[in-house]
């Protein structure tokens, strides 16, 4: 059977692109203590020898649309092109095609079926910068093939906090099933408290730094059930409107476990929001 | 009050570079060439399968006309849409993140909770 090799959890921060490429008077007086957290964060995936990447992320109104929006989704093609135009116009993205890994696709999509998560499908499906951005700071190269699984997050009504770690937990019993020799690594992407086009974005902060907090504690040891007794999709309105991203590290703590501590754990405290980057070894760590 | 159809021009204008421009130039002539041709356009299916029943309220098509993001979002609009075409098209008049600033600053006034988005 297939092993899991790494459980990666983190922000997607879509301006990371830019500041870490930036020169002389462009660079941000941030961009090299994130630059540096980052590259440790990369070595965490590199000790782990991956094969292929689960990335769970979600499409921010590109390709899915409300006229025929999925709860989850799961990408199955040879290829996946990436990043759009408004993308490319605000934060400076590259163009990029990631090779798919559709026997996993193929996979995850009838094994979850069978575990009762009406799981949608993609055969040609453009990702977009939840799954670019952890290729652009985990893995640069672009080189291995990947398995996109979509949340919705972002067009409600959304699923519940419960359901992400369910499936969570299903993701890994799945990735764990499938009947090959290859390493694989999930990883998956969301927000701390963020605030997009309301009265409190572009702070100095994140919107809620006490949220945050709290939050970076939960996903840094596991603590599944005491975030779930807090969290509900009402709760999660007042840390910043944007901030049911969050369901997405619920769902990457349903993968890693309950009670299981990450291996790496860092934050970087920027203006609008917070960044944090988490890994587990269910195997045991590499490094 | 449709926060659907609200959502579609936002949507269908943001992904497009030409109609991003002409909304920046033309907001009142935009609004009404979108409704007209481009409201009732099922996305995913051939021209002829057109939406029948899709139409702006007066003040929904006032608030795309005068550009009023506070309005659109008191509205249900969803604000990452908005923000996302706003600042395409107005970022450029200004210094670093001082449009984004502000444009939260327009919205201080409106408490929590904020206005629904449900579609």
């Amino acid at each position: 059977m297939a092993e899991l090799a790494a459980v990666i959890a983190s922000t997607h921060h879509p301006f990371y692109h830019r500041a870490s490429t930036a020169t002389g008077a462009d660079r941000p007086p941030f961009a090299d203590e994130w630059v540096a957290k980052i590259e440790r964060f990369r070595e965490t995936l590199t000790a782990a020898e991956p094969d292929v990447l689960v990335m769970v992320g979600s499409d921010h109104f590109h390709q899915l649309w409300l006229d025929n929006m999925p709860q989850f989704l799961v990408g199955k093609a040879p290829f996946f092109d990436a990043n759009f135009y408004n993308e490319e116009r605000e934060f400076g993205l590259p163009r990029m095609t990631l090779r798919g890994q559709e026997d996993l696709a193929a996979h995850l999509l009838r094994d979850g079926l069978d575990r009762d998560f009406d799981l949608a499908f993609s055969n040609e499906l453009r990702i977009d910068h939840s799954i670019t951005c952890p290729i652009i700071t985990l893995r640069p190269q672009a080189d291995l093939p990947i398995v996109p699984v979509y949340t919705n997050i972002f067009a409600p009504p959304l699923p519940r906090p419960r359901r992400f770690v369910q499936l969570g937990r299903a993701l890994r019993e799945m990735v764990e099933s499938w009947d090959s020799d290859q390493r694989v690594a999930i990883i998956g992407t969301g927000h701390l408290s963020l605030e997009l086009g309301g009265p409190r974005q572009f702070g100095e902060h994140g919107p809620d730094p006490e949220f945050d907090r709290k939050a970076v504690e939960w996903i840094a040891s596991g603590d599944i059930e005491g975030c779930l007794a807090e969290v509900t999709l009402d709760s999660l309105h007042s840390p910043g409107n944007a901030t049911h991203g969050f369901m997405d590290f619920m769902l990457m703590m349903g993968v890693a476990g309950e009670g299981r501590k990450a291996d790496h754990v860092d934050t970087l405290d920027l203006f609008h929001t917070m960044e944090a980057y988490f890994t587990w070894y269910p195997q045991g760590d590499p490094r | 009050m449709s926060r659907y159809l609200l959502d579609k021009f936002l949507y269908t204008v943001d992904r497009d570079p030409e109609l991003v421009e002409r909304y920046r130039a033309d907001p009142a002539g935009t609004v009404e060439w979108w409704e007209a041709e481009m409201a009732g356009r099922l996305l995913n299916c051939t021209g002829d399968e057109r939406t029948t029943w899709l139409s702006f309220t007066e003040d929904e098509r006032r608030a795309l006309r005068e550009h009023d993001h506070v309005t659109l979002f008191q509205m249900g609009a969803h604000p990452f849409l908005t923000l996302t075409l706003f600042i395409a098209m107005f970022e450029r008049d200004h210094g670093p993140l001082e449009y984004q600033r502000a444009y939260g600053k327009a919205m201080a006034h409106i408490p929590m909770p904020y206005p629904d988005i449900t579609t």
